[in-house]
């Protein structure tokens, strides 16, 4: 018997994964359990494996890009399993029709007169078959969205109880061509339209390298356009004077790495101070939804992770809830599964606020993107000794600048300034975090 | 008196397509129903003097023509041809019988009240709209009451103050129906739908026939192109057609009618036309003459119509009207669609009519069948658009048939492709058209018809041409 192997779904927004690398050779023999293959969508990569044992047949090749649901490969265990490596893939013949019911005794009908192919009886194919992509959608309608690049569910139909129309995908499509010009002379099937905007043609010279971006890459180019596009993004920057906290820290922290086996970092007293700073303005912690707000009453906390591969966000769920040491674990372990891209999309989705610390790689200053559909993202930096006045006097004081990008469309300057001061307020005095061993 | 009275949720005045296509719903959704009926069948005009009848006749005639002018083409040599005109009106009979009879039933299965005779509004007891109907003359009248009305009476032919029917020599459509001799020469006034389906009817057996039209087209409001399409195929079969043409008056001069009008194209020339039979089809009117309006302060606009609301209902509540007696083309599928409508509205139901999906056609040979907006309504509204016209001619099936005549014509938003509106002149035009219909109510485009697969060879596959070619991808011509 002849089992599947497809592209799992790995998340709502996901509609393609590329193969990241066969772990297994085609024809090889496997076991239920045995490492498949890894894939990579644009959040995360997540590892297939064997879900029945028998002789693996490849029928997609590492880089290649996938549909969620398409065959992948085929483990066959009606094949001995020590078949060799040489084991040639199977046809690519489609599905056969099922028998008609009662078709069996029929002797085959003479070939009549009919554009229709002989043998094939006229049946559509099998209703399990309704799980094919856009079902419900007009013909039009599922050629000018893959054409396009345009995902119909986004949009808001026009036609009859709210379908979406051609016009509607041509109209969420500014550059579209107009009905007619499509047409003229230029194939009907192009290849769907990149979603990037395109930079003026370059022309390769001697000693440009052309690489082409990975899924995480393209999706984050994606995002952060998507973001610069659709929200007002202003930001607004205070300082901290450090030394309160760098004091608490470190006198407490060899006991804290001593009895919880975690470093105390500066992170877990941002997240705090943020979460505190958001109970005090809580449009920092909403997002826009059409024409409503969602206030969100929990503290999801996307914390910005770099990677070799770019960089992703993991979101620490119901941080206020946590203690010092339950999010200094948490945000190690996060850290990790990204340096390992073994990020889940769990891990990986749903933050209401974003930390982004651009000061561990010096970063003195800068202004973050936001994290769509997020309204705020607070931007930590390098800490850095400066002279500033202090009653009067001129002293040396471990100094960040600190900036909050927000979303000037439901936030106010008044809001985000208060934010930033509270936020301030907080670390200069972080007693009032409720820190202990 | 009150107790006398039987108690009903809804009134229908009027058993045509509007009014007993309504009550069937009505009772679907639990409303207890009368539906009044002056006729003694049921079906309205439709039934009994109108589409089906017509049609009845339309489709026995082109037999007849067939065998006289096509069969020889395929080969096919019958010898002394004669018409049987008896048993072709008996058909014609027949087949309204068994409708009519048909809704009968479909009544009695729904329990709905069938009660024959003219309906009146006559007095408003609280809630309670109280109708008498007059039956048969010496029967004491029926009073029934409702809170519920729904007006759905139709329409008559429009009389030409100079031109009176007297149901011999100058004839309504419903004469037109049952002549029960073949004219020598049929005058037909006004170039109409039911003007063009008539003189088609006696023109294919055996008359000459003779359209006068004010306007300079026939099926004034049509499609031009597609009217002039009409046109032409109507003359090769020997309609002769006087446009621009106003008509004057008609006298008897001894067996025959003499018919008198300007020819305003040269100068007002006067010009008369000897005919046996004028038949006058020079539109509708609204029919509510005596209904008892003023009960219930009512009131009708200038065309006769009854103004309503966008939920049908008039300026007296609780009193709906759908069909020929509101606004909008008189067509019997439109008051199907508000009587329909209109009663889904009164149960709190989201009913709607789209109106810019009514399809209409003329019933002659070739067909012609149009839906939406018109090329020269599109042009005038400036939204800039694609048009796909795709032959008959160029197309196997017609040719197999021998019926290559005309074309699908469709009109699709430049900017959306979204259709606007389609003319289709050709073999079966009328059930060609339902496609695009579909396709307009959905808020389809062109490009949904052409990726849409037909069966091959059916004359369907010209419309799927038609799309193809509005955005230049036809790949027959």
């Amino acid at each position: 018997m002849k089992k599947n192997v497809v592209a799992p779904s790995v998340g709502e927004s996901i509609t393609e994964v590329s193969i990241l690398k066969w772990a297994k050779q085609n024809g090889q023999a496997i076991k239920v359990g045995d490492l498949l293959l890894e894939i990579e969508s644009d959040k995360a990569t997540v590892e297939i494996v064997a879900e029945s044992a028998g002789t693996l047949q490849i029928l997609k090749q590492a880089g290649d890009r996938i549909p969620i649901g398409e065959v992948v490969a085929i483990i066959d265990d009606s094949i001995a399993s020590s078949a060799g490596p040489s084991m040639p893939p199977p046809p690519l013949a489609p599905p056969a029709f099922p028998p008609l019911p009662g078709a069996k005794a029929a002797p085959p009908a003479p070939p009549a007169f009919s554009s229709a192919p002989p043998s094939l009886p006229p049946s559509p194919p099998p209703m399990a078959a309704a799980s094919t992509p856009n079902h419900g959608l007009s013909p039009s309608v599922r050629r000018a969205s893959a054409e396009l690049g345009v995902n119909p569910a986004t949009l808001s139909g026009t036609g009859k109880d709210g379908r979406v129309t051609k016009g509607d995908v041509l109209a969420a499509t500014p550059s579209a061509p107009s009905a007619g010009a499509t047409s003229a002379g230029a194939p009907s099937y192009a290849p769907p339209a990149p979603t990037l905007p395109k930079p003026p043609a370059a022309t390769d010279k001697p000693g440009d390298r052309r690489v082409p971006m990975s899924m995480l890459r393209s999706k984050i180019a994606e995002r952060l356009v998507m973001a610069q596009h659709t929200a007002a993004i202003l930001t607004t920057f205070n300082e901290v004077d450090m030394s309160a906290v760098m004091k608490l820290r470190s006198e407490h922290k060899d006991a804290f790495k001593a009895k919880h086996g975690v470093n105390l970092s500066f992170m877990s007293f941002f997240t705090k101070a943020s979460i505190a700073a958001l109970k005090a303005v809580p449009e920092v912690n909403a997002m826009i939804d059409g024409k409503d707000t969602i206030y969100h009453d929990y503290y999801d906390i996307g914390v910005a992770v770099g990677t070799d591969r770019g960089l992703v966000v993991p979101v620490i769920r119901n941080a206020d809830q946590m203690s010092f040491v339950d999010l200094e674990r948490k945000i190690g372990e996060l850290a990790i599964k990204g340096r390992d891209g073994k990020l889940s999309m769990a891990d990986l989705t749903g933050g209401t606020f974003t930390i982004s610390n651009g000061g561990t790689y010096g970063s003195l200053m800068s202004t973050p993107i936001l994290n769509p559909p997020q309204s705020g993202i607070l931007g930590m930096h390098k800490i850095m000794d400066r002279p500033i006045a202090v009653n009067g006097k001129v002293e040396i004081r471990p100094m960040m600048y600190t900036a909050l990008s927000y979303d000037h469309r439901i936030i106010d300057g008044k809001g985000a300034v208060t934010w930033l001061v509270t936020l301030k307020d907080f670390l200069e005095n972080p007693e009032k975090l409720g820190f202990s061993v | 008196m009150a107790d006398t009275t039987v108690n009903y949720d809804l009134i229908i005045i009027g058993g045509g397509p509007g009014g007993y296509v309504a009550a069937i719903r009505a009772a679907q959704l639990g409303l207890k129903t009368a539906c009044i009926e002056k006729r003694k069948t049921l079906g309205g005009t439709c039934l009994n003097v109108g589409c089906i009848p017509s049609k009845a006749m339309l489709e026995s005639s082109e037999h007849y023509h067939q065998a006289k002018t096509k069969f020889s083409k395929h080969g096919i040599v019958v010898g002394d041809l004669k018409l049987d005109l008896e048993t072709m009106l008996k058909r014609k009979e027949g087949v309204v019988r068994q409708l009519t009879n048909g809704i009968a039933g479909l009544f009695k299965k729904h329990g709905i009240t069938h009660v024959n005779g003219h309906g009146k509004i006559v007095a408003v007891e609280g809630p309670n709209k109280v109708v008498e109907v007059a039956g048969e003359p010496g029967t004491a009248p029926v009073r029934i009451s409702a809170p519920k009305i729904l007006l759905a009476t139709g329409s008559e032919p429009s009389e030409l103050p100079f031109m009176k029917f007297d149901g011999k020599k100058i004839i309504s459509s419903t004469e037109a129906l049952e002549l029960t001799k073949v004219p020598e020469h049929l005058i037909v006034v006004g170039g109409g739908v039911i003007g063009l389906e008539m003189g088609s009817v006696w023109s294919r057996l055996g008359a000459k026939v003779t359209v006068i039209e004010f306007q300079d087209r026939i099926v004034p409001g049509t499609d031009r192109q597609a009217g002039n399409e009409l046109t032409k195929a109507l003359a090769k079969q020997g309609l002769e057609f006087k446009l621009s043409h106003k008509c004057l008056g008609a006298r008897p001069s001894g067996d025959k009618m003499i018919v008198e009008a300007e020819d305003m194209m040269n100068g007002n020339a006067k010009v008369t036309f000897e005919g046996d039979v004028v038949l006058v089809s020079t539109g509708r009117k609204p029919y509510t003459a005596n209904l008892g309006l003023e009960v219930l302060g009512i009131t009708t606009d200038k065309g006769g119509r009854i103004p309503i609301n966008d939920h049908f209902e008039t300026s007296s509540k609780g009193v709906w009207a759908v069909g020929d007696i509101v606004d909008g083309p008189m067509l019997a599928h439109k008051a199907e669609e508000e009587g329909v409508a209109a009663v889904e509205l009164m149960a709190g139901l989201p009913g709607h009519v789209n109106y810019e999906a009514i399809p209409n056609v003329v019933y002659t040979w070739p067909e012609l069948a149009t839906v939406g907006y018109t090329e020269e309504e599109v042009k005038a509204s400036g939204v800039e658009y694609n048009l796909g016209v795709f032959p008959f001619m160029a197309f196997g099936r017609a040719k197999t048939m021998d019926e290559t005549e005309g074309f699908v014509k469709i009109i699709a938003d430049k900017k959306t492709d979204k259709i606007l509106g389609a003319h289709i002149v050709g073999p079966r035009a009328s059930d060609l058209l339902t496609e695009i219909v579909s396709v307009i109510e959905f808020g389809g485009s062109s490009e949904d018809i052409a990726r849409t697969c037909h069966a091959h060879p059916t004359l369907s596959e010209t419309v799927k041409e038609a799309a193809l070619s509005v955005e230049k991808r036809s790949r027959s011509i």
